[in-house]
């Protein structure tokens, strides 16, 4: 479960996120809609601290998950991004065989056994229904791939280190229509392990992948509910126009 | 358009063509100049122009190796059963042109050394085991009083494979470049095994560790210090290091390879840092989220995506200060002491190729064999920096395919 | 060892090599200055050399640097930057680019000593300069013919695409594009290469040993046929056969500081003229 209470975030003096409150049910998919600039993607990266390599930002608030503040000093950067795992707009697999980059989490984490690493890329690679298209040539370049099968190898390699939250941000923006379905299929199928939160501009897609929605503009959360809700019977009226496609 | 105007234009376009070829005309330039009289040293005998080694009539011996000649005269060959395989026996005696003025008086050559030429003969002839190193302009014509060894022609063969380097010595001086060639490979490789990993550390350290600030003054510092000259760089090194190197390891001079080296490796940090550095701020932000957010630490992150990834550009950097100290001069022939001897150990002063060119080229006599083997040195050193830097930008071009594929 | 322990130790390793590093360049850098700030005054740089180089000043090497300076950069700043712009505006992406970069990166590789060789060969000898500030120009400029061609090349590479076509939009020619708006507006990023080639020239030895330099030669130059002293071989004279050499250390300090010196104001006001100028013809 994701929460987060009174959050405001800051770039520099830019005020990106404004007194966010808001909840994330597990084994749920959240999406995260708004015109561009709205602050969902940095929204989206407060939960894997992404936001911190970037250099001059400020969070206030509280932003939790399983009840634990992750900004606490006491919570170590790199073992929640363990336990939140995430995947980019545009495919990003290292120049590694596809093997490797599924390992790579593993890896690094400290695993050094070799059969259950074996598995538990086979595991991941089938969670993100890859597995068939790939088992043949494991140790070629993840870069011999197509740009969906890219993808869906990157989300294998989130799904290597056992996280409990997966986000996303703009997952299929980069890729073509089969793939999107593809990907958006694999969502659905992956909401029975994880909690996953997903950014995308594509409204169509949050309607048909997510349970709930959350309305992002100009750094404020304008709505948050239902998914069937926001997009049937929004009570505000900025949602409306944005669901109806009439700005953004 | 007025036609006047029009033909200024192709006029001013004609010259930006002209300018546009300018560096391979020069490039074309240098080839033709250096090889032109480069090559021209095989065209030499191997003994002095003008001079030739003569032997008594008497004496069956036909040739001589250069190698021998000098041996003879450096009296390490005393007998003629040493070098002409029985067919001429009993000790050498060696004869130089000057020890005529000691033989005979100023009357007895007469008034404008008229009778040099005869006196000459007279020594040649009454002595059998005699080899002397004459100038031609005093020799009889044909072979029968004084007989010319053949000497030939100095031969690429004895150029590149040759151990010793005396240019100067007569009669037969001796060019071979393998000691200059190892001198300068030496003294580069190790100052590169020094530069590389301070260089690596703080090109890892500016992009990924400074702060920005930091890396605000830190980086166009760094690039200002691979501007100063290097004989600045030099002079350092000859009344800091050099004193520096010769207590530390108590050896009787401290001009050494090892001195060439750490002055060498000094001057190729900016190089390494700045490229090395640029390499590793070109790896796509992506690969570095993608490796933070499966939980890697910062420094997993740098030497599993960060440093493979930029592995080409660091490569080429490293590749590219090996060609900047092959071909650096002055610093190198301040520092160590220039003996053209087979590089034995960092302990021991070395010569590189550039020293040689430099220290040599002044005293050299244009068109003559010494000038023509310096020429040649220069032409070994094109070459060598040719191939260092095409290699370096193959390498770096070859990385540039690596990115986030899509 | 776990992961934390082992990036901390990197870290502090990476941090030690990085003041190490940095610590030698400055102290190099701190050893010239200290023992050189003492040596230089009016008489230094206004004086020429006495007692066989060991007192004195450094003015005919000062003067003679100058005018290679000149020399060079009149020779090499026209057609470098002619180069550029016909590689740039001209050629465009076609193949021949590649192969004349490649060139050009490869002129800028070649060792200056090879520079000095066939200065010598062609200037020297073939032309029949002679030993003379000419042969020593042109050999210099060839030596920062490379750096010209690039930053002129860079600095037209910046200005986007629109400024051209917005010119050819008011029927401009090729030329006069060039001329009007490419130029002025690349000019700024072109002087920084020109001023960068200044502090590279002024610092060459090699280049300049066979082709113009002099050991000693106390008067000052008459015409470009003439011999001079120049700062880096006057530098180098001193330091390693002169004919006192502990007697005229202080005068090796004091250039060595004039040589950092040159370096460090050529640096500093390609800086600035890349922040003024640049302010000045920005268009945002």
């Amino acid at each position: 479960m994701i929460e987060t209470k009174h959050v405001d975030f800051y770039y520099s003096s830019f005020h990106a996120l404004k007194n966010i409150s808001m909840m994330m049910e597990e084994r749920t998919v959240t999406a995260l809609i708004g015109p561009s600039g709205c602050g969902k993607s940095t929204f989206l990266r407060l939960f894997n601290r992404m936001n911190d390599l970037i250099d001059d930002t400020r969070v206030s608030g509280e932003c939790l998950i399983d009840g634990e503040d992750i900004y606490s000093k006491s919570v170590a950067v790199d073992e929640l991004r363990k336990r939140v795992g995430m995947v980019f707009q545009k495919p990003n697999p290292f120049p590694k065989s596809i093997f490797e980059n599924v390992a790579y989490g593993l890896r690094v984490n400290g695993t050094r056994d070799r059969s259950f690493i074996a598995r538990r890329v086979e595991d991941s690679l089938r969670a993100a229904a890859l597995w068939e298209e790939v088992k043949d040539k494991l140790r070629e370049s993840a870069f011999a791939l197509s740009g969906g099968q890219q993808q869906r190898l990157c989300i294998a390699r989130a799904l290597a280190v056992s996280p409990s939250v997966l986000l996303m941000d703009e997952p299929a923006s980069a890729l073509d229509p089969i793939s999107t379905s593809k990907i958006e299929e694999l969502i659905a199928s992956l909401k029975q392990d994880y909690t996953i939160v997903i950014v995308t501009h594509n409204m169509q897609q949050a309607a048909r992948v997510s349970d709930k929605t959350g309305f992002f503009m100009m750094g404020e959360l304008v709505e948050f509910g239902d998914t069937k809700k926001i997009f049937s019977d929004p009570v505000n009226e900025q949602t409306r126009n944005y669901v109806n496609g009439r700005f953004g | 358009m007025k036609w006047s105007r029009r033909v200024i234009k192709y006029m001013i376009e004609g010259l930006f063509t002209l300018s546009g070829g300018v560096t391979s005309l020069v490039i074309l330039l240098i080839v033709v100049f250096l090889f032109k009289e480069g090559m021209g040293l095989f065209t030499n005998p191997a003994v002095e122009k003008g001079y030739a080694l003569c032997v008594n009539a008497a004496n069956p011996t036909g040739s001589l190796d250069a190698r021998v000649v000098k041996q003879i005269f450096d009296g390490e060959i005393t007998t003629w059963e040493e070098v002409s395989e029985g067919k001429m026996t009993g000790p050498i005696a060696l004869f130089r042109f000057n020890e005529i003025f000691s033989r005979y008086t100023e009357e007895e050559l007469g008034e404008d050394y008229a009778l040099l030429s005869p006196r000459l003969q007279e020594v040649v002839a009454g002595t059998p085991g005699i080899i002397a190193f004459l100038p031609e302009e005093y020799l009889p014509p044909g072979q029968e009083v004084v007989k010319r060894l053949r000497a030939g022609n100095i031969t690429p063969g004895s150029f590149f494979t040759g151990g010793e380097w005396q240019p100067t010595v007569a009669p037969a001086p001796r060019f071979g470049v393998l000691p200059l060639i190892l001198g300068t490979i030496w003294v580069s490789l190790f100052a590169i095994v020094l530069a590389l990993v301070p260089g690596l550390g703080v090109a890892i350290y500016l992009s990924e560790l400074a702060g920005a600030r930091a890396r605000g003054w830190l980086k166009p510092t760094i690039e200002l210090l691979a501007g100063i000259p290097s004989v600045v760089y030099g002079f350092f090194g000859l009344v800091v290091l050099v004193p520096f190197i010769q207590k530390l390891f108590s050896l009787p001079v401290g001009e050494s390879a090892l001195a060439g080296s750490v002055v060498l490796a000094i001057m190729a940090l900016p190089t390494i840092i700045t490229i090395a550095e640029d390499a590793i701020r070109g790896v796509p932000r992506a690969l570095r989220e993608a490796s933070l957010a499966l939980g890697a630490t910062h420094w997993q992150t740098i030497y599993r995506v960060i440093i493979p990834h930029a592995s080409s550009g660091i490569t080429a950097a490293a590749v590219l200060g090996i060609g900047r100290a092959v071909g650096e001069t002055m610093a190198v022939l301040m520092v160590t002491g220039n003996a053209a001897v087979m590089p034995r150990s960092l302990f021991e002063p070395v010569r590189t190729i550039p020293a040689t060119i430099a220290a040599e080229l002044g005293e050299a006599p244009a068109g003559g064999a010494h000038y023509q083997a310096l020429f040649l040195l220069g032409c070994i050193l094109f070459v060598i920096t040719m191939v260092i830097n095409l290699s370096a930008e193959f390498i770096a071009s070859r990385g540039q395919g690596k990115g986030v594929g899509a | 060892m776990n992961r934390k322990m082992k990036q901390a130790l990197a870290f502090a390793t990476f941090r030690l090599l990085g003041v190490l590093v940095v610590g030698v360049l400055f102290s190099i850098l701190g050893f010239i200055i200290y023992n050189g700030a003492g040596v230089i005054n009016w008489k230094f740089l206004s004086a020429s050399p006495e007692e066989g180089m060991s007192a004195g000043g450094i003015f005919p090497a000062i003067v003679g640097t100058l005018w290679l300076i000149a020399g060079s950069i009149a020779i090499a700043f026209p057609i470098g930057v002619m180069s550029g712009i016909y590689i740039h505006e001209y050629l465009g992406n076609r193949w021949i680019v590649k192969v004349i970069r490649v060139m050009t990166n490869n002129l800028g590789g070649i060792p200056s000593i090879v520079f000095g060789l066939f200065g010598m060969a062609l200037f020297v000898h073939a032309f029949g300069f002679g030993d003379s500030i000419l042969a020593g120009s042109f050999t210099l400029g060839l030596l920062v013919l490379p750096l010209i061609i690039r930053t002129t090349e860079e600095a037209l590479k910046a200005i986007p695409d629109t400024y051209r076509a917005g010119s050819y939009a008011l029927g401009a020619g090729k030329l006069q594009t060039i001329f009007r708006v490419t130029l002025p507006v690349a000019l700024p990023n072109i002087i920084t290469g020109l001023i960068l080639s200044i502090g590279r020239v002024s610092g060459e030895t090699a280049p300049i040993l066979f082709t113009v330099a002099a050991y000693f030669l106390p008067r000052l130059p008459s015409g470009i046929f003439d011999q001079v002293m120049a700062l880096p071989y006057h530098l180098y004279v001193i330091a390693t056969s002169g004919t006192d050499i502990e007697a005229s250390r202080p005068m090796a300090y004091g250039t060595a500081l004039v040589l950092v010196m040159i370096v460090f104001m050529m640096n500093l006001l390609a800086t600035v003229s890349r922040l003024r100028l640049g302010k000045k013809t920005k268009m945002d």
